[in-house]
């Protein structure tokens, strides 16, 4: 039976800022505030186990190549903001939690409710 | 402290903490009962280079320890006599954290070195019991243009290493650096270091452009087959390389470095049938993946068939000796159909010769349940090679943890 978890108060986060609560004796889960939109997160990482909502939240890289195909260096597209996993650099779509290198692998997806000013999130 | 996470954005994050940082593992070891069986990790890491005002101390040429000491004080504006300077972002720009954070993680003032607790400390997270502990900016060290300062550093370090690390932590033993670039300074190191109870093999760093059959390393190769211990080739990238450095990507110096230097010292030392000549010398592949074995295999195989006659003191297939030879699994390559790692595991006869190795806290190090979760593997065979078959190779005394422990 889905559990909700109390994750603080709406006002305490600002653009871009995470919050990691337990779930449990033994897993977290990682609840950010990106683009004004709510997301949580297993704080585990699909490849090797990693906690990768301790990592950090960074844009996408993209090439910028012109009509004439050429390259001309690289830019952040803020975007599209990547949850990082610190133990192998693993990167994972904010939006959805797909891993943006393959994206058959994801990140655990829990929803997150905000009533008021409190945030809960859906375990 | 804030870390720079765009050109215009930066985050603030933690202090390291080894421990903490992987919790996660810990839970892994939990959940498989690492405790119940010894893991040994052939191929993990400490970044010697912050020990370097210790290590130079123990230079035996005046000059070059003058030198050494004048770096590693004031400095002299970036420079390094030592470090022959490679160029890359192991940490993919700051995304492996444990990089830019190493700093900052604090260890106890007491007379254990830093780097002890530090090993200790992810050692114990993973379920690790024994390692074998290696250098860092030293895997370099074989593209040093002076031979004499690979010789005069290696010999430093080694002497520095067993001092002040193996003697103080039984858990940490060391194949001792060689320094290949000078063949009679490297047969003095096998002398000097090769019956020492925390030397349990010799190590050449593998990105270097010497070859392993020269005629002046055989009374070195004589002498460690004689000790009766393991001869390991390390890998490492170099994006200096005219050849597998030919990317605009770390990406591509990597995957590619890591494991062509290796398959060129292994393609040589089995053409010039070096295990004929040293049959009781067993020599261990580390840090290229294990996909790079099959295809050598193939090739090898395929082309000595049309020209025996340049290898003609083989009496079996190239494959044939490289099934004897012994592999450490990381980065052990995961590819999306499993059958592929199981043939190259039964290619490489892993139930014998394949060690697990962490390469911690390198980039692209590997948690013991990346072998353990492996579906095709049976219980015997992951404490094989989780750690049996190392215990066997190095003849390791593992009884202060596993008093009962029985080959599987």
């Amino acid at each position: 039976m889905a559990k909700e978890i109390l994750v603080g108060k709406a006002s305490d986060f600002k653009e871009g800022d995470k919050k990691i609560v337990p779930n449990g004796k033994n897993s977290e889960i990682g609840v950010y505030l990106v683009h004004g939109n709510w997301y949580a997160y297993a704080n585990l990482c699909p490849h090797q186990g990693g906690p990768a909502c301790e990592g950090l939240l960074m844009a996408k890289v993209e090439e910028v190549i012109a009509e004439d195909k050429t390259y001309q260096g690289m830019r952040f597209n803020h975007d599209e903001m990547h949850i990082v996993c610190p133990w192998h650099g693993w990167e994972f779509d904010i939006a959805d939690g797909q891993a943006v290198a393959d994206r058959k692998w994801s990140l655990r997806k829990f929803e997150v409710e905000v009533r008021g000013e409190d945030v809960y999130v859906i375990a | 402290m804030d870390l720079p996470t765009s050109d215009i954005h930066k985050q603030a994050v933690k202090s390291l903490d080894t421990t903490s940082l992987l919790t996660n593992a810990a839970r892994q070891r939990d959940a498989r009962n690492y405790a119940s069986f010894p893991i040994v990790d052939v191929d993990c890491h400490h970044y010697e280079n912050e020990s370097i005002s210790e290590i130079v101390k123990y230079i035996d040429d005046p000059v070059m320890k003058q030198m050494g000491m004048l770096y590693t004080g004031g400095g002299t504006g970036g420079q390094t006599p030592f470090n022959p300077g490679l160029v890359g972002y192991q940490d993919v720009a700051g995304r492996v954290t444990r990089y830019p954070l190493r700093k900052t993680e604090t260890t106890p003032g007491d007379d254990k070195h830093r780097d002890v607790h530090l090993s200790l400390r992810w050692m114990d997270a993973m379920g690790v019991d024994y390692v074998c502990l290696f250098p860092t900016p030293m895997l370099s060290l074989g593209l040093h243009p002076q031979p004499e300062v690979e010789a005069g550093l290696a010999k430093a370090y080694n002497r520095w290493l067993l001092e002040n690390i193996t003697s103080k932590e039984e858990r940490i033993k060391t194949m001792m650096y060689v320094p290949f670039s000078d063949p009679e300074a490297a047969y003095e190191t096998v002398k000097e270091f090769g019956d020492h109870p925390d030397v349990i093999g010799f190590m050449i760093v593998s990105v270097r452009y010497h070859a392993v059959h020269s005629n002046a390393y055989m009374k070195t190769y004589a002498l460690m087959e004689e000790l009766g211990k393991p001869l390991g080739f390390h890998s490492n990238y170099n994006w200096n390389d005219r050849l597998v450095g030919n990317s605009n990507r770390f990406l591509v110096t990597h995957a590619l470095g890591f494991t062509v230097y290796n398959a060129v010292h292994l393609c040589n030392w089995v053409v010039n049938a070096m295990p004929e000549r040293f049959p009781k010398l067993k020599t261990v592949w580390i840090e290229s993946g294990l996909a790079w074995i099959p295809w050598v295999m193939q090739r090898l195989d395929n082309d000595y068939k049309m020209r025996w006659s340049e290898a003609p003191s083989l009496k079996g297939l190239p494959s044939d000796y490289m099934r004897e030879m012994y592999y450490t699994s990381q980065p052990m390559e995961m590819p999306d159909n499993m059958d592929v790692l199981k043939t190259t595991f039964d290619m490489i006869n892993a139930d014998d010769q394949l060690l697990w190795a962490s390469d911690y806290p390198h980039w692209d190090m590997d948690v013991p349940s990346v072998i353990y979760d492996l579906p095709f593997l049976d219980e015997r065979q992951k404490q094989k090679i989780l750690g049996g078959n190392a215990i066997d190779l190095f003849n390791l005394d593992v009884s202060k943890r596993f008093p009962n422990y029985k080959p599987a």
